[in-house]
């Protein structure tokens, strides 16, 4: 085909495709897996038989299992992922509510990590090569590896107990404001930052090292095109394909923290919904959750091949 | 390969690692009813002599708790991740066992289970077996299984295809006993190490759930669980979150450093690529630096290049190398010169001091090091750049490393024009396809917008040449510029750099291990030695005038055209000394016939011969040898 990088985008489309598909499937499986009828199990064993009933019929639980997928699927396509057992909201109505707080924070932490962890990574690079400034390299390491130790709600814990019980600096929970942001924030990336910035830095020294980077010190360019221009693109390959598993890694690490600050997005709501046994609750937001984690990986992989066209070789 | 000698943290680690093994036996026992006490008049203290970590709403106290805990905590991670390495074992070794069709299938299936978040997995299953400790187990196992599985397929897919499992298959062996006999046992170390950083993982998962209420639940308690209730009260007493946090960080860190040490006891000591300065470690390398040779022999103002005195050094651990040592040569406008030796005789690295590309921890030391004149050492950053980059061009010996692969050709070849001359994007352009048309690159338009792994290797070292024209440097530096490029690719680059030579007057400086190459070429030839210029002379008068041994024996392990083909070539014995081992006296008399208990004591300086002839030896060579003057050195 004369086109390489378009033949890349499709095959990568039809991979995504099929993942997606396979989520829908696995999310719709809960229902079914569930021991005993799902209702009954949420409902309780108090809840009066007409109840039960119901609801059975508004999830099509008494038809045959093809059927109920095909009105599963038909949902998701028209928007209806059902009503929460507990409130009776629609489902989708929840999401709308929640869903821009999960993606605010976890947007936010993604930006910051990068902010952070690339001009961090690539400056450490600089600096310490050759051997120059031990110190720095071993901070950095220690540093580094510390946080990469301590689990994200531990960090959370640790900074509620610091900034917000011990130094009463910023606010624990709620929304008001900015300062609401900057304890999740610093929670959810703080990992994320590590990795990025050590992989950062051992790609930053590969590429230094490399001939074409002594070529360009030989036409004696600018420091800040010799870094931007010839070294970045290609740290940035790598650095772009942890980065995708790392902002996937946000959305997990999002749900957690949220639960320590109380932020009000999916994260809190998918893990109330799960003790409740909220069914409709729980696969959508898992589907939702696992569509976005696609979904970068898919994008990452287009970057990807843009940026460096020699990933298309081996495609094809 | 001796043991590998543990550092006093891993030590500390692993006896961490050892404290919290004999916890989770015999905590519940010791702790066991102090944990479970209920002291209605204590309830949710803070931190006392009683109890350190304070106590829970219950009064019961935190620390005991906490310390009880490790036994729950670790179990149900070691259930974790045997459970969940176990899954990923059977379904990493389906794709070699399916056979290749269902095995394909096998490995995107495991790779599609890959793309999803492992929580978003532990939580689907939670929902199905319900909120509890098991549910926790087996969704963190359902978890941690794709990426063990996708290990195992990548090893099991390695060994697959070695051919002492196909040598086991020809002897009509079952299929689950290859896999037992011939498979496993080669993964296994592997694999080990990857179940045990498992069990880390598994443990703050765990705790992860049950911080988050979907783990062990009540009356149970882990220290997930205990961290739960800790934060629920952390503005009253912090110290009930403190303990916990502690036990899940230190368990934490001693699964990671034990895997760390696990890897590394597995790998075995990693030695570290030796860079550019470490070939050798230095006890005296300064040492034997002698006096400065005579000045350079094409001295005068029309020179573009004048080096004098110039030395490399690097600073290692182990001590100073000297890499290049005292060399004085210098460049006339338009000539034609040639640096010749060994891997290793500091060449390269002379031409790279020239050029300012010495980087740390190696530094340039010079008397003097000119360039029309002027010694950019002294010049302001921005001069300097200037007077390099329109004076100085440097081609390497790989094109293809040369070039940055992910920047276009007309990038490349135009930006040092844009950056230096002023010149705007569009003219930087139009000045790139001059050059490229100019070093008679076919379709010169079309490669502009091309990738270097599009062109082909001759064509890559012209486009690298063009590059460093485009600012009209009245020097080029090429370091081996043919090596990496095959015979008849070979002659069109040089054919190249001598046109540049005869139309713009361009003076070149070739370096080569190939004396052919530079005689062919040069006019001028330096050859140098354990990093030093041993010998210059003119390259048409190579094989009459040389008078150095090691010249000589260069140019008798050269064949000739007129040489005689039955007889061996002559080789010249020995090696090149180290660059920590480079002896006081003349570097070349462990090799050389002709040495003396003179040159080993003492080191012979670059004695002028007679015009452009220069040579640093007690007992220099040849008929050609004006008597006279040999008669001064004796």
């Amino acid at each position: 085909m004369r086109h390489p990088w378009l033949r890349f985008a499709l095959r990568r489309a039809a991979g995504f495709a099929v993942s997606l598909a396979v989520l829908v499937t696995v999310t719709f499986l809960i229902t079914q897996l569930v021991p005993g009828d799902p209702v009954r199990a949420s409902l309780g064993p108090t809840a009066p038989a007409s109840l039960v009933q119901e609801r059975r019929a508004a999830l099509h639980l008494d038809e045959p299992v093809p059927r109920q997928f095909l009105y599963y699927v038909e949902g998701l396509l028209s928007g209806d992922f059902g009503r929460s057992f507990t409130s009776g909201r629609p489902v989708a109505e929840v999401i709308a509510d929640r869903f821009p707080m999960t993606l605010r924070l976890a947007l936010a932490a993604f930006v910051l990590t990068l902010l952070v962890a690339v001009p961090l990574g690539t400056a450490i690079a600089v600096l310490t090569r050759g051997g120059r400034r031990p110190g720095a390299e071993k901070s950095f390491s220690l540093a580094t590896g510390f946080v990469l130790s301590v689990p994200e709600y531990l960090m959370a814990t640790a900074l509620v107990a610091l900034f917000a019980v011990t130094l009463d600096w910023l606010p624990i929970t709620g929304s008001s404001g900015w300062t609401a942001y900057v304890l999740p924030l610093a929670a959810v990336s703080a990992a994320p930052i590590a990795v990025l910035a050590r992989i950062t830095r051992v790609e930053t020294l590969k590429v230094l090292d490399q001939e074409y980077m002594r070529v360009a010190r030989g036409k004696r360019l600018p420091r800040r095109l010799l870094y931007v221009r010839h070294a970045l693109p290609n740290t940035l390959t790598a650095t772009l394909t942890v980065g995708g598993m790392l902002l996937a890694g946000l959305v997990a690490g999002t749900v957690i923290v949220e639960n320590v600050f109380s932020w009000p997005g999916l994260g809190t709501a998918i893990v109330e919904a799960i003790p409740q046994k909220n069914y409709p609750l729980v696969q959508a937001i898992a589907l939702l959750l696992g569509t976005i984690v696609l979904l970068v990986n898919f994008v990452v992989d287009m970057l990807l091949a843009r940026l460096d066209p020699r990933s298309l070789i081996g495609e094809s | 390969m001796g043991r590998k000698r543990l550092s006093p943290a891993r030590v500390a680690m692993l006896a961490v690692f050892g404290v919290l093994l004999a916890l989770a036996l015999v905590g519940p026992m010791l702790w066991g009813d102090r944990a479970a006490a209920v002291d209605l008049e204590r309830l949710g203290e803070g931190a006392s002599w009683a109890h350190p970590f304070g106590t829970d709403d219950l009064g019961r106290d935190m620390l005991a708790r906490v310390l009880v805990a490790t036994r729950l905590s670790l179990v149900l991670a070691l259930l974790t991740a045997g459970l969940g390495c176990g899954l990923g074992l059977l379904l990493g070794l389906l794709p070699t066992v399916l056979g290749p069709r269902l095995g394909k299938l096998a490995g995107s299936a495991i790779g599609l289970l890959l793309a999803l978040p492992g929580l978003l997995l532990a939580l689907l299953v939670a929902t199905i077996t319900g909120v509890g400790a098991t549910g926790a187990v087996v969704g963190l196992a359902v978890a941690i299984a794709p990426a063990f599985a996708r290990l195992t397929q990548t090893l099991a897919a390695q060994v697959a295809g070695s051919e002492y499992v196909a040598a086991a298959r020809m002897t009509g062996i079952s299929l689950p006993r290859l896999m037992l006999r011939h498979v496993l046992p080669n993964i296994a170390p592997a694999l080990v190490l990857q179940v045990a950083m498992a069990i880390g993982g598994a443990l703050l998962a765990l705790s992860a759930l049950s911080f988050l209420g979907l783990g062990v639940q009540e009356p149970q308690y882990d220290w997930g669980a205990l961290l739960n209730a800790g934060l629920d009260r952390i503005y009253v007493t912090p110290a009930a979150a403190l303990g916990p946090g502690i036990a899940i960080i230190v368990a934490g860190v001693a699964f990671n450093v034990t895997g760390d040490a696990l890897a590394g006891a597995l790998a075995g000591e990693t030695i570290r690529p030796a860079r550019r300065s470490g070939r050798g470690r230095s006890r005296s390398a300064a040492a034997s630096s002698a006096v400065p040779a005579s000045g350079p022999s094409a001295a005068g103002s029309d020179a573009v290049l004048q080096v004098d005195g110039l030395s490399v050094t690097f600073e290692g651990e182990g001590g100073t190398l000297t890499p290049v040592r005292d060399v004085s040569f210098s460049v006339a406008a338009g000539e034609r010169v040639g640096i010749v030796g060994e891997s290793g005789s500091g060449k390269s690295l002379t031409a790279l001091a020239i050029a300012d590309l010495i980087e740390p921890p190696g530094t340039v030391q010079a008397e003097r090091l000119a360039l029309h004149g002027r010694d950019p050492r002294e010049l302001p950053e921005r001069e300097r750049r200037r007077l390099l980059v329109t004076s100085l061009a440097m081609v390497f010996q790989d094109p293809l490393s040369s070039l940055n692969p992910v920047l276009r050709i007309e990038r490349q070849v135009g930006e040092a024009a844009q950056a230096h001359l002023g010149a705007t994007r569009g003219q930087a352009r139009v000045r790139a396809v001059e050059q490229l048309r100019e070093l008679r690159i076919p379709g010169a338009a079309r490669r502009m917008r091309q990738h270097p792994h599009e062109l082909s290797g001759g064509m890559r070292q012209r486009v690298t040449i063009a590059m460093g024209l485009t600012t009209r440097p009245s020097l080029i530096v090429a370091d081996e510029p043919t090596t990496a490029l095959d015979v008849t690719v070979q002659r069109q680059v040089l054919r190249v750099l001598r046109r540049v030579n005869a139309e713009h007057g361009t003076a070149v400086v070739l370096i080569s291990h190939d004396i052919s190459v530079i005689s062919a070429f040069c006019e001028r030839v330096l050859v140098m030695y354990a990093g030093r210029v041993v010998e210059e002379l003119a390259a048409d008068r190579m094989r009459v005038d040389a008078a150095h041994p090691y010249t000589r024996a260069l140019l008798a392990a050269t064949p000739t055209l007129d040489a005689d083909l039955d007889r061996p070539l002559a080789t010249i014995p020995g090696r090149q000394p180290a660059l920590d081992a480079v002896p006081g006296g003349c570097a070349f008399a462990p090799r050389c016939a002709h040495a003396s208990d003179r040159c080993r004591e003492r080191l012979p300086l670059l004695e002028t011969l007679g015009e452009g002839r220069r040579v640093a030896c007690w007992h220099p060579q040849g008929a050609a040898l004006p008597v006279r003057e040999q008669e001064m050195k004796r």
